[in-house]
């Protein structure tokens, strides 16, 4: 039996529920970046809605990292369009709703975890205070280490201390890039119900990571970037799709590949039928890595 | 301003903390010390062969003054290795290191996080070196009796040298890596002391073309020009054959720049300042 760490659940932000609007947390349009020769982003459209959770998958090099880097205006796009909460990326309007953890990260090493989230709620203008603070630390399982150095913390820790540097001041949208690449088991179930959770508040997820069963978990919609595209976009459900229907007789296990889960109940009996004898009929579905693999190109 | 605030408190702590300024200290105590035991030295030779001769000259100014203007060669060295490291990095380097995306993804400008930086990187700089440069002259006076002409200008003036470094590889930092920066600024420097150089030659051979170029020279790098008329203030009153030995040693290039300098200096940072704000806006992260 897996033994099962409880979730921490984040408590409302006081001043988190800003003045609701109808502009998207983040939309992006036709956006376009080059780096010289090479075209990282080739119009890319996507918009993530408050309170949704959008993942963002693709191979190495496919332009995700820079695509969240724009909307955070880290990177000038070439073209196209990105606006954060409604404010054009890089903006300080922008600034002030999103959330951000790149990546490769660091945080000056002789700060304690206490004094980091301190300093961002001043640059943040944050007025949340000590309180914020001890429950961004509890909300990550760092509330032993607030006075531990930056310096002092494990790799996991760091990343755990770097979500919630990210939630300070509560933003409306986060953009987190890898968030859990350094985490262990618990760590990532604790981060997924944290983004749950802030997911039920309204706050939106970009969720840029390679563990797609991580994705597949806890994202309302999926993109997949190859080649600086958009190759293929929608719910978890809608891109794995029916992958045939396998029957377990006497005889071997035969598999019908075209079979859907209405076609079973006709197959059995077809093959009792035929004097087969059926000890066990399976449904199958192709996961979001077959999805992902056949979108790549790599399937 | 408060992001501009918190940044400036930020690299002042960061500043103070980081190793490179315990080292400076480590170097600032070892040559103010061995500063210390060569003015104690050269004021016992100079007892012993008598302080005025016939000549005119008095042998105290021209030590104390020689001293000290050598000395402040040595400040203003070890400002500038404080004020290079300090700020190689703080642009590119930090983005390398993935210490900037986290800070300018707050509502902090671009030019707001160079000011910040620039504002505390210089004033630890230029504290530093103003208080290296008055406590040379406290040592000088201590063991000769010699106290410089000026003394609220000139350390004003080193300061602003310092300052004027600090922009530049901060500047530097938005284009160069690290390293590249580090050598870049030295580069820098070094070439404003060559002017310098040129300067005295210029002095000792009658040479008004040589002259020439090493004004301009400084003029274009103001950080040496702010040391020559650092250098030119502690002696300012200093007159007849006691200023031409002066003129012998380390001040035969100091100049002077007249009222033009301090203005000249504060656009120069301003322009300074312009590009790198311009290129900083350019680069992505």
């Amino acid at each position: 039996m897996a033994t099962s760490q409880p979730v921490p659940t984040p408590s409302p932000a006081p001043g988190g529920d800003r003045p609701a609007h109808d502009a998207p947390a983040l939309e992006l349009d036709a956006l376009r970046k080059t780096y010289g020769n090479v075209e990282a982003l080739k119009g890319v459209s996507l918009r993530v809605q408050p309170g949704e959770l959008v993942g963002l998958l693709g191979p190495n090099g496919a332009g995700k990292s820079t695509l969240v880097k724009i909307a955070c205006g880290l990177v000038r796009p070439s073209g196209g369009g990105a606006r954060v909460d409604g404010a054009p990326a890089g903006s300080a309007a922008a600034h002030r709703s999103l959330g951000y953890l790149a990546e490769l990260f660091r945080f000056p090493e002789w700060l304690s975890a206490d004094e980091l989230l301190g300093l961002h709620q001043r640059l943040a203008g944050s007025d949340g205070g000590a309180a914020e603070r001890a429950r961004l630390l509890g909300d990550v399982g760092l509330t032993e280490a607030a006075g531990r150095r930056v310096g002092a913390m494990s790799k996991g820790m760091q990343q755990r201390l770097g979500i919630a540097q990210a939630m300070v001041g509560s933003p409306r949208i986060l953009l987190l890039d890898e968030p859990t690449s350094a985490l262990d088991p618990a760590g990532r179930r604790t981060v997924r119900g944290l983004l749950e959770a802030l997911r039920d508040r309204g706050v939106a997820v970009l969720l840029n990571s390679h563990l797609l069963s991580e994705v597949e978990l806890v994202c309302d919609r999926v993109a997949i970037i190859a080649r600086g595209e958009v190759v293929a976009a929608g719910t978890p459900d809608e891109l794995s799709h029916a992958g045939g229907v396998e029957v377990e007789t006497a005889a071997g296990v035969r598999r019908y590949e075209h079979a859907r889960r209405d076609d079973a109940p006709g197959i059995v009996r077809e093959l009792v039928a035929a004097g087969e004898e059926v000890y066990g009929v399976r449904v199958l579905r192709s996961s979001l890595e077959d999805a992902y693999l056949e979108a790549v190109g790599d399937g | 301003m408060s992001a501009a605030r918190t940044i400036a408190a930020f690299t002042l702590r960061e500043s103070l903390r980081r190793r490179v300024f315990l080292v400076v200290a480590l170097l600032t105590a070892g040559f103010l010390a061995l500063y210390g035991l060569g003015t104690w030295q050269a004021y016992r030779t100079i007892d012993e062969f008598g302080a005025t001769g016939e000549s005119g000259v008095d042998a105290e100014i021209v030590v104390g003054a020689t001293l000290l203007g050598l000395s402040m060669f040595g400040t203003l060295f070890l400002g500038a290795i404080l004020a290079v490291f300090l700020t190689l990095g703080a642009v590119r380097g930090d983005a390398e290191r993935g210490l900037l995306q986290p800070i300018l993804v707050r509502p902090v400008s671009r030019p707001t996080l160079l000011l910040a930086r620039f504002a505390a990187a210089a004033t630890v700089c230029a504290a530093y070196t103003i208080a290296v440069f008055i406590a040379a002259a406290i040592i000088t006076w201590a063991f000769g009796g010699w106290w410089p002409d000026r003394v609220v200008r000139p350390s004003l003036e080193l300061g602003m040298a310092v300052a004027v470094l600090t922009a530049l590889s901060l500047a530097g930092s938005v284009v160069l890596s690290s390293t590249a920066n580090g050598i870049a600024v030295f580069m820098v420097f070094g070439a404003g002391l060559t002017a310098g150089l040129l300067g005295q030659i210029a002095e000792a051979i009658g040479s008004s073309t040589l002259d020439d170029v090493a004004t301009g020279a400084a003029w274009v790098l103001p950080f040496e020009a702010l040391y020559q008329a650092a250098l030119a203030g502690i002696t300012a009153d200093t007159v007849g054959f006691t200023r031409l030995a002066i003129d012998l040693g380390p001040f035969g290039g100091a100049e002077n720049f007249g009222a033009l300098l301090w203005p000249w200096a504060l656009v120069y940072l301003g322009l300074v300042g312009a590009a790198a704000v311009w290129a900083f806006a350019r680069r992505d992260l």
